[in-house]
C-alpha cells in the first residue's frame, strides 16, 4: 500500500474516532505546553537573577563579617560584628591596595521613608561617596552624597527612582525618615530592575546618619563594598583585599578568618544553579505529564487495535502485509501526537503571552524547549504506537476474521 | 509430480498431504490428516462437512491464510506451503477474492469504497471505476455510494462478492456465503456465483448448505479432517 493511502487510512479512522481522538490528542498538547510554559518561567526567573546581578557591577568584591566556616564550625554568614571602620580605611589605602578602585562601607536596614504625598517602606543603605561607583550607578539628577556629608552626618537622602516616584518627591523635597527631616538630595538613574532585590527600589544617606540616627551599630559595618578598578583586576584585588583585612585583624592564618569576601562572579553561579536546579525539576514535572500523555496514546492505539481485530482480519484477507498495518497504526498514532504537540505549542505560546499579563510571572520562549517539546511529543507517540502496531500486524487473519 | 505437466494439465489447486496440527504434547490435534485435493481451473466445488470436520481450517489453507504443518499446496503451478506472512498477502491479495459469512464490510464505507479495498494494497490508480464496474457485474451499479447498512442482506453480500471480484483473482473463496441469508437472498448469491463460474471462474464454496451442491460441478465431504467421499456433480 502506498504511503500515501495508508496515511489516508490512518486519518480516516482518527476522525471516525473524533472525540477519543480529541481526548488522546488533549494528553499530549497539554504536556507539551506545560513543558514549554515552565521552561519558559524557568528561564524568565534564571535571566532576571543573572540581570540582577550583572547590574551590580562584575568588579564587585563584598567583604562580610563572620567566617563563612571558621575550625569546621560554621558561625554563619556575618554573625560578627567584626568589620570597623579601620578596615575600610586599610582597603582604601592606594599603596596596599592599588587594584582597588572604591571602598564602600554600608549599613543597611530597613526603615518607612515618609513624603507629604505618601510614605514608602524601603532598603535604607548608610554608606560613602564610593557606594555610587562600587555598585556602578549614575545620577539620575542632583548628586549624591559627599565625604563632607559623612562627615558631618548630614540629613541628606539619595533615592533610586521607583523609591522616589512612590514617595512623589524630588531633588530639593524633605521627606522623614523615623521623624527626622532629610533633604532629598538625588534621585539615581533606573536600571530595569524589578521584583525581589529592586536596585530601583532603595535610598542612600551617609554612613555616619544611618549609624548615628537611623540604624545604629557606630564603629562596626556591616558590609564593605569594594570594586577592583577592572574586571580583570578583580583577582588581584581579592587577594590584596584578604592580605589588608588578615593584618588588621591580626589573623596569621588564612582558614581561622573573621570575614569572607564574595565576588559577583559567585553570587552569580550560584544563583545561577538554583534558578537551573528549580527549571529542570519543574520542566521534569512537565515532562512526566508529557510521559502520561504518551501512555494515553498507547492506551487508546491498543483499544483501537483490540475494537478493529476484525477489520484487520478483513484487511489482512484482502492482502494487507504486516508492514502495511503496522505502518497504519504508527501513523495513527505519530498523527494523534503530532496534531497534539502542535497545539500543545500553541497554547504554550499564549500561556507565555497570558501569564506575565494576568499573573506577574515572567515567561521567556526560547525557540530550543518548544523544538525539543514537540520533538519529545512525536517520538512519545510513535514509541508508544509501536507496541499497538506491532499487535496490529502479528494478528492471525482467522483469528481476527472470527472476532465479531 | 509437476515436472512433465504442461500449464494446462496443472489443476489450479494442488494440495499434497497436506496436515495441520494445533496445540502440542498430549493436547495435539489433527484438524487436517494428510488431506489431498485438486482443483481445476474454471471448476466451481462445493465443500462440505460438519462443524469441526476441519473445513475452517481447510478454507484457511487454501486461503492462504494459514501454512500447513505439513504437506505441499500448489496455487496455480507455485509452491505456497513454505511463504512468508508478506508473500502470502500477496498471493491473496493477487490472486484469492474471498467471500465470508459475515459480508466483513467496513460500515462506515460506502459500497465501492468497500470494493475498492484490495486495490489499495496492490497500488492500483484506477480503482473508482473498476469498484463500480465489479457493482455493475453483481447488479449493484446503483448503489454504489450506498453504506453497508443501507442496504440489504443479499446486497450486503453482492457487495461483497464484488470485492472479490474486483481484482480479477485466479479463485473465489466463499466460507459459507449464505449462511447469513434467507432463502431469496441465499438464491440471489448462488445464481451470481453460478454466473461467475459460467464466465470462467474457479470458485470454491465452503458451506453446510445442501443448495449450494446443485450448481457446483463437484461436492466433497470432509470428515475428522479427511476426505471421505469424492461425489460428481
Amino acid at each position: 500500500m502506498s504511503i500515501l493511502h495508508t496515511i489516508e487510512t490512518g486519518l480516516r479512522s482518527l476522525f471516525g474516532h473524533r472525540l477519543r481522538s480529541v481526548l488522546t490528542t488533549l494528553g499530549i498538547l497539554f504536556g507539551v505546553a506545560a513543558v514549554i510554559a515552565t521552561v519558559g518561567i524557568g528561564q524568565a526567573s534564571s535571566d532576571s537573577v543573572t540581570a540582577r546581578i550583572t547590574s551590580l557591577g562584575t568588579n564587585l568584591l563584598t567583604v562580610s563579617p563572620g567566617s563563612t566556616v571558621s575550625g569546621g564550625v560554621s558561625g554563619g554568614g556575618a554573625s560578627a560584628n567584626s568589620l570597623t571602620m579601620r578596615d575600610v580605611a586599610g582597603l582604601a589605602d592606594r599603596q596596599n591596595a592599588p587594584d582597588i578602585a572604591a571602598v564602600a562601607p554600608v549599613s543597611q536596614g530597613r526603615v518607612s521613608l515618609v513624603s507629604t504625598s505618601s510614605n514608602w517602606s524601603t532598603t535604607l543603605s548608610g554608606s560613602t561617596p564610593d557606594w555610587l561607583i562600587a555598585n556602578a550607578r549614575s545620577m539620575g539628577s542632583g548628586t549624591f552624597i559627599t565625604s563632607a556629608d559623612v562627615s558631618t552626618s548630614a540629613q541628606v537622602i539619595v533615592l533610586a527612582a521607583t523609591t522616589a516616584s512612590n514617595l512623589g518627591a524630588g531633588v530639593g523635597d524633605l521627606i522623614t525618615v523615623k521623624q527626622i527631616p532629610f533633604q532629598v538630595i538625588g534621585v539615581l538613574a533606573s536600571t530595569g530592575s524589578q521584583g525581589f532585590g529592586n536596585q530601583d527600589d532603595l535610598a542612600v544617606v551617609p554612613l555616619t546618619t544611618a549609624q548615628d540616627e537611623l540604624i545604629g551599630g557606630v564603629g562596626s559595618v556591616q558590609r564593605i563594598l569594594l570594586s577592583a578598578t577592572s574586571s580583570a583586576n578583580l583577582g588581584t584585588a581579592y587577594a590584596e583585599a584578604n592580605q589588608i583585612l588578615l593584618q588588621t585583624h591580626g589573623i596569621t592564618n588564612p582558614s581561622q578568618a573573621d570575614f569572607s569576601i564574595t565576588s559577583q562572579t559567585q553570587v552569580l553561579s550560584t544563583a545561577q544553579a538554583v534558578t537551573q536546579t528549580l527549571t529542570i525539576l519543574l520542566a521534569s514535572v512537565a515532562a512526566i505529564s508529557l510521559l502520561v500523555g504518551g501512555i494515553g496514546v498507547m492506551n487508546i492505539m491498543l483499544v483501537s487495535v483490540t475494537e478493529r481485530t476484525s477489520e484487520i482480519g478483513l484487511r489482512k484477507a484482502l492482502g494487507a502485509t504486516p508492514g502495511d498495518l503496522f505502518r497504519q497504526f504508527v501513523i495513527e498514532a505519530g498523527a494523534l501526537t503530532a496534531v497534539g504537540g502542535l497545539l500543545g505549542v500553541a497554547t504554550g505560546l499564549a500561556a507565555g503571552y497570558i501569564v506575565p499579563r494576568t499573573a506577574n510571572i515572567a515567561v521567556t520562549i526560547t525557540p530550543a524547549p518548544v523544538a525539543i517539546a514537540v520533538a519529545v511529543a512525536v517520538v512519545v507517540g510513535l514509541v508508544f504506537g509501536v507496541y499497538p502496531a506491532l499487535r496490529a500486524a502479528r494478528l492471525a487473519p482467522i483469528e481476527a476474521l472470527r472476532a465479531q | 509430480m509437476s515436472v512433465g505437466m504442461t500449464p494446462e494439465q496443472e489443476p489450479l489447486i494442488r494440495l499434497e498431504s497436506i496436515s495441520k496440527l494445533y496445540g502440542s504434547g498430549d493436547a495435539q490435534v489433527a484438524a487436517l490428516r494428510s488431506f489431498s485435493l485438486r482443483v481445476a481451473h474454471g471448476e466451481l466445488l462445493a465443500v462440505m462437512g460438519p462443524s469441526g470436520s476441519g473445513k475452517s481450517t481447510l478454507m484457511n489453507i487454501l486461503g492462504c491464510l494459514d501454512t500447513p504443518t505439513s504437506g505441499r499446496y500448489w496455487f496455480a503451478g507455485e509452491d505456497v506451503s513454505r511463504l512468508s506472512e508478506t508473500q502470502l498477502a500477496h498471493v491473496r491479495n493477487r490472486r484469492i477474492g474471498f467471500v465470508f459469512q459475515q459480508f466483513q464490510l467496513l460500515p462506515k464505507l460506502s459500497a465501492w469504497r468497500n470494493v475498492e479495498l484490495p486495490l489499495l494494497y496492490r497500488n492500483e490508480s484506477d480503482r473508482r471505476s473498476l469498484a463500480i464496474h465489479a457493482l455493475e457485474t453483481v447488479g449493484l451499479g446503483n448503489r454504489i455510494e450506498h453504506r453497508p447498512t443501507q442496504l440489504s442482506g443479499g446486497q450486503q453480500q453482492r457487495v461483497a462478492i464484488a470485492r472479490a471480484l474486483v481484482t480479477d483473482p485466479d479463485l473465489i473463496l466463499a466460507d459459507e456465503p449464505t449462511g447469513n441469508l434467507d432463502t431469496a437472498a441465499s438464491q440471489e448469491v448462488l445464481s451470481i456465483l453460478r454466473e461467475l463460474n459460467q464466465q470462467g471462474r474457479t470458485i470454491i464454496v465452503i458451506t453446510h448448505d445442501p443448495e449450494v451442491a446443485p450448481i457446483a460441478w463437484r461436492t466433497v465431504h470432509v470428515r475428522d479432517g479427511e476426505l471421505v467421499q469424492l461425489k460428481a456433480a
